[in-house]
């Protein structure tokens, strides 16, 4: 039997606001321990929370980015639990009138769009961080003691629900690159799931190829790259297939993803299941955004990624168009094709060339950049990559870079060659065996012989033309 | 030295007259009411804690426990907060220090305000400066007591279903509810959220006024404040000419009410005919029958959110346990009173699922029911006008073990509550030798008028505002 996988994504995002949501402590990493904090975001006898407009105008944004209906009003709610990161016993969080509903997102895939429904996105708080230490399990039954630092507690956090729409690992993976590109250019937040301003939490579920039905889903969490995203939904999708096979029956558990083994460890199942008697928080009164600012906020939206990859395939193709937009590059390559290179040299240079060398597209004249793309198989290897590294200093010039002509002359190059292809001829019998990888190590040796002198694709020419010669 | 003012007799308004002539001094103001409290506290046990020196010369304040004040504890009248020092002022304790008034002290109150008679204060009960054997209401029975001892010319209290009005009844002095979303919350030891309101309690109804207009306003700390839409005027008429009186049928003639009370309340609406007013019956159906069930689901299930803050992690005493979750529960086991637990636990179950709907849910429809029917009447009427406790002060000890019966002194207080309408308590007479309160309630941000009625009737009573024992 095949099965299909049935994918559905929590995503946190952590806005940059300047201030947190409900009081004016400074956002941001760094501090020292419970430096940002005050009577609101500590949980002080008598303290009230003032919403951020910012947050909540940030929120209006991604939503309309994400095709959401705005509702007219949303309302916060107070969820109720224990625990020391929340110092107030609750978390004040939209709930069942979320600022954001019913969107959907655009992926585009070599299969056509697919089209993945947004449930909701709403706008909470987020909790303080905490530390537990001793014990075995890392939590808080059981440690010697526990460390809070309340300056993460409050801070703007949008939750965005997608609907079961996801059928793979790597669709869920391409999903969250075009996501947080989206939020990435709309400036709300940094989304970087290393520093914990993107986490994302994963539904999982499958079922027999062909059927309508829904099985038990089961949640992964921990989960702190998108390679780590869809590591852990790939080993849960194979665990469950393995279950269901063997007659047994997926149960409803959450999983904790160890991103160095690569298993999954079931979290304890709690001995109650939760209850947070949400209410409508009293303290707040409900969001009511105007139309005028949803229309101002609309005509702020940029161009979107999904839209662009869709643009720009059509002079490319699907992968190089996705790897350039998702990547924050297209800007740059448009500039670069408009200034005269071509467009697959320019996308293949952008993104290995100059990603590689650690510069961001910002800095780059597109100028400049052409005149190398168009120069590139002239130039000595050596001299290009020298180039591309300097790309990103002030006033760069690819002038002093384009009089080095890489060595081109077959007479010059053809020794060279006989040698390296002597030296080594174990390579050159697996090569004529059918290793016709091994091209890109006599290149490579060649370019080495000359110092990076050399033209690569002469070189390349003239190395199998005497491998098949001889 | 004997002191150079009568504070048994002293308004806020005269005491001000006083400094501003320079009569007397700052220093000799604040002397004399610590006098009276060093006479009288022992006693009456209206305060928690009296400040030592404070920068303000202006007329001295006292401010229910419930008010966060910087660097002076701040208790709630509970354990769980005591040696609690607030870094902040509450906005109503820095508009009165903005406005030059002199702290005095805190004053007692239920535990978190939750109670009808300060007998749930951690701290001990106050006593009704009329007879120290009966309660002086609660839970701002502190503030009321302490005004009408002559222990502080004024006082700010918390309202949540009757915390102001009820004591102010059964201490023979003038209280206001005002409209909800008038005066900020910020910085108050929260009870119940969308019902909790801070007002004063002062000898006089221009007093209630004057101190009402320097903390009213809207305040950016606190969400849900609206600013006034019209200017708090001291009231001056003594006549009642044109003034439409509703007199809610189930709010006079519901069971427990005392004769004497009835009695007292009948004379003052005679009375208020007399001075030119119309009065007529009027109806608010639901709100007897269901205002106190309402208020019991609602005030509790915010409470056990609100309580939720207190675990011993950040401030207030911590009762060490073995884990995380032991010292939580020990902290709270020994921080909090029966009443508090009593609360949590009926607020946590109304908002537990599957009991939601049925509970929460359905309180909040019938308080919406509740403020459509005030709306009706006071649409018809200026001002709706009811006895403020269905008794008079009753001795301590006499509901503290019946919850329910103590629950049943706010019965009156409760309906304008749960509608988010002013409401103020005058003194109109005394049944068995102590006094009864009339309740006025107005529609919202009516409180102008309110003031107006309730001034034209104080004067036509003459109320002697003084407890018959310490004259």
């Amino acid at each position: 039997m095949t099965w299909e996988p049935i994918i559905g994504l929590e995503i946190h995002v952590q806005l940059k606001t300047r201030t947190k949501m409900f009081c004016r402590c400074p956002v941001g990493f760094g501090a020292g321990e419970n430096t940002r904090t005050c009577p609101v975001c500590l949980g002080f006898p008598g303290a009230l929370p003032v919403p951020n407009r910012t947050a909540i105008e940030w929120t209006i944004l991604l939503g309309l980015a994400l095709g959401c209906e705005i509702p007219a009003r949303a309302e916060f709610s107070r969820k109720n639990y224990f625990y020391p990161d929340l110092p107030k016993g609750y978390q004040i969080s939209q709930y069942d009138r979320p600022s954001c509903v019913n969107g959907k997102m655009i992926l585009p895939t070599g299969e056509g769009d697919r089209v993945i429904g947004i449930v909701r996105a709403h706008l909470e708080e987020d909790a303080a961080k905490t530390i537990h230490v001793g014990g075995r399990t890392g939590r808080i039954g059981g440690a010697d003691y526990s460390l809070v630092d309340y300056n993460r507690g409050g801070t703007p956090l949008i939750e965005i629900v997608t609907a079961p729409d996801l059928r793979s690992s790597e669709e869920a993976k391409r999903f969250l690159q075009l996501l947080r590109q989206t939020i990435v250019e709309l400036g709300v937040s940094d989304a970087e799931m290393e520093k914990g301003t993107l986490r994302v939490d994963a539904n999982v579920s499958v079922r027999p190829a062909g059927s309508d039905e829904l099985r038990t889903r089961t949640e992964l969490k921990n989960m702190n790259s998108f390679n780590f995203v869809a590591r852990g939904i790939e080993a849960e999708l194979a665990r469950q297939v393995a279950v269901w096979e063997s007659g047994s029956e997926v149960e409803q558990e959450t999983y904790d993803f160890d991103a160095a083994t690569g298993a999954l460890t079931a979290r304890r199942a709690k001995e109650e299941a939760d209850d947070y008697r949400y209410f409508p928080e009293p303290d707040l009164v409900p969001v009511e955004p105007s139309a005028e600012l949803v229309e101002r906020l609309r005509e702020r939206l940029p161009e979107l990624p999904g839209a662009r990859i869709r643009r720009i395939e059509a002079r490319l193709d699907l992968e190089r168009a996705t790897v350039l937009v998702t990547g924050g590059l297209d800007a740059l390559w448009e500039d670069t094709v408009a200034e005269g290179a071509e467009a697959v040299a320019a996308a293949n240079v952008i993104a290995n060339n100059v990603v590689g060398a650690g510069i961001g597209p910002a800095g780059v004249p597109a100028r400049e950049l052409a005149r190398l793309v168009e120069a590139r198989d002239r130039l000595p290897r050596t001299t290009f990559d020298e180039a591309v590294s300097r790309l990103g200093e002030p006033g760069f010039s690819a002038d002093p870079y384009l009089e080095q002509e890489a060595v081109s002359d077959a007479d010059e190059l053809g020794p060279v060659v006989a040698r390296v292809l002597e030296a080594s001829p174990g390579q050159v019998e697996a090569y004529r065996n059918g290793k016709e990888g091994l091209l890109g190590y006599f290149v490579g040796q060649v370019l080495k012989e000359t110092q990076g002198k050399a033209n690569p694709r002469v070189v390349s020419e003239l190395v199998r033309e005497k491998l098949r010669a001889s | 030295m004997a002191p150079v003012v009568d504070t048994l007799r002293l308004t806020a308004e005269d005491a001000q007259g006083l400094l501003e002539r320079k009569e007397v001094s700052p220093a000799e103001l604040r002397a004399a009411y610590l006098e009276a409290i060093s006479e009288r506290d022992g006693e009456l046990h209206c305060f928690l804690r009296t400040t030592d020196k404070v920068a303000e010369q202006g007329v001295p304040v006292a401010l229910k426990d419930v008010i966060s004040t910087k660097g002076v504890e701040t208790t709630a009248g509970s354990r769980i907060l005591s040696g609690y020092v607030p870094v902040f002022d509450a906005t109503v304790a820095a508009r009165v220090k903005g406005a030059g008034l002199a702290l005095l002290g805190k004053t007692n109150t239920d535990e978190f305000a939750m109670g009808s008679s300060t007998e749930n204060s951690a701290f001990g009960p106050s006593r009704n400066p009329w007879d120290p054997t009966r309660v002086p209401g609660g839970s701002g029975g502190g503030s009321a007591a302490a005004v009408s001892a002559g222990l502080a010319p004024w006082a700010l209290g918390s309202d949540t279903g009757g915390s102001i009005k009820q004591p102010s009844a059964l201490c023979g002095n003038v209280g206001l509810r005002p409209t909800y979303g008038t005066v900020s919350r910020y910085g108050i030891v929260a009870f119940a959220s969308s019902l909790d309101q801070i007002g004063p309690v002062a000898k006089t109804v221009r007093d209630v006024a004057l101190l009402y207009s320097i903390v009213a306003g809207r305040d950016p700390a606190d969400s849900t404040t609206a600013e006034l839409p019209e200017p708090v005027r001291l009231p001056t008429a003594d006549s009642l000419d044109g003034v439409r009186i509703g007199v809610p049928t189930e709010l006079n003639e519901a069971e427990g009410i005392e004769p004497g009370v009835r009695e007292a309340v009948r004379r003052a609406l005679e009375l208020s005919e007399q001075l030119g007013a119309v009065v007529e019956e009027c109806s608010l159906p639901r709100s007897v029958r269901y205002g106190l069930p309402c208020y019991y689901l609602i005030a509790p299930a915010e409470a056990s959110s609100n309580l939720a803050r207190y675990d011993g992690v950040r401030y207030g005493p911590r009762a060490e346990g073995s884990s995380y979750q032991e010292t939580v529960d020990r902290t709270r086991d020994e921080g909090f009173g029966d009443e508090p637990k009593r609360r949590i636990m009926l607020g946590t179950y109304a908002l537990s699922a599957g009991y939601y709907d049925a509970f929460y849910g359905q309180a909040q429809k019938v308080r919406t029911l509740i403020i459509e029917e005030h709306r009706e009447a006071l649409a018809r009427f200026d001002v709706l006008a009811c006895p403020t406790s269905p008794t008079v002060a009753f001795p301590i000890g006499e509901r503290a073990a019946d919850p329910l019966a103590m629950y049943a002194s706010d019965l009156l207080t409760i309906p304008s509550c749960l509608a988010g309408l002013p409401g103020l308590s005058i003194p109109c007479g005394l049944s068995e030798g102590l006094p009864v309160g009339l309740q006025l309630i107005g529609p919202q941000f009516g409180e102008n008028r309110v003031f107006e009625v309730a001034h034209a009737l104080e004067q036509a009573l003459a109320f002697d505002t003084v407890p018959e024992r310490l004259r």
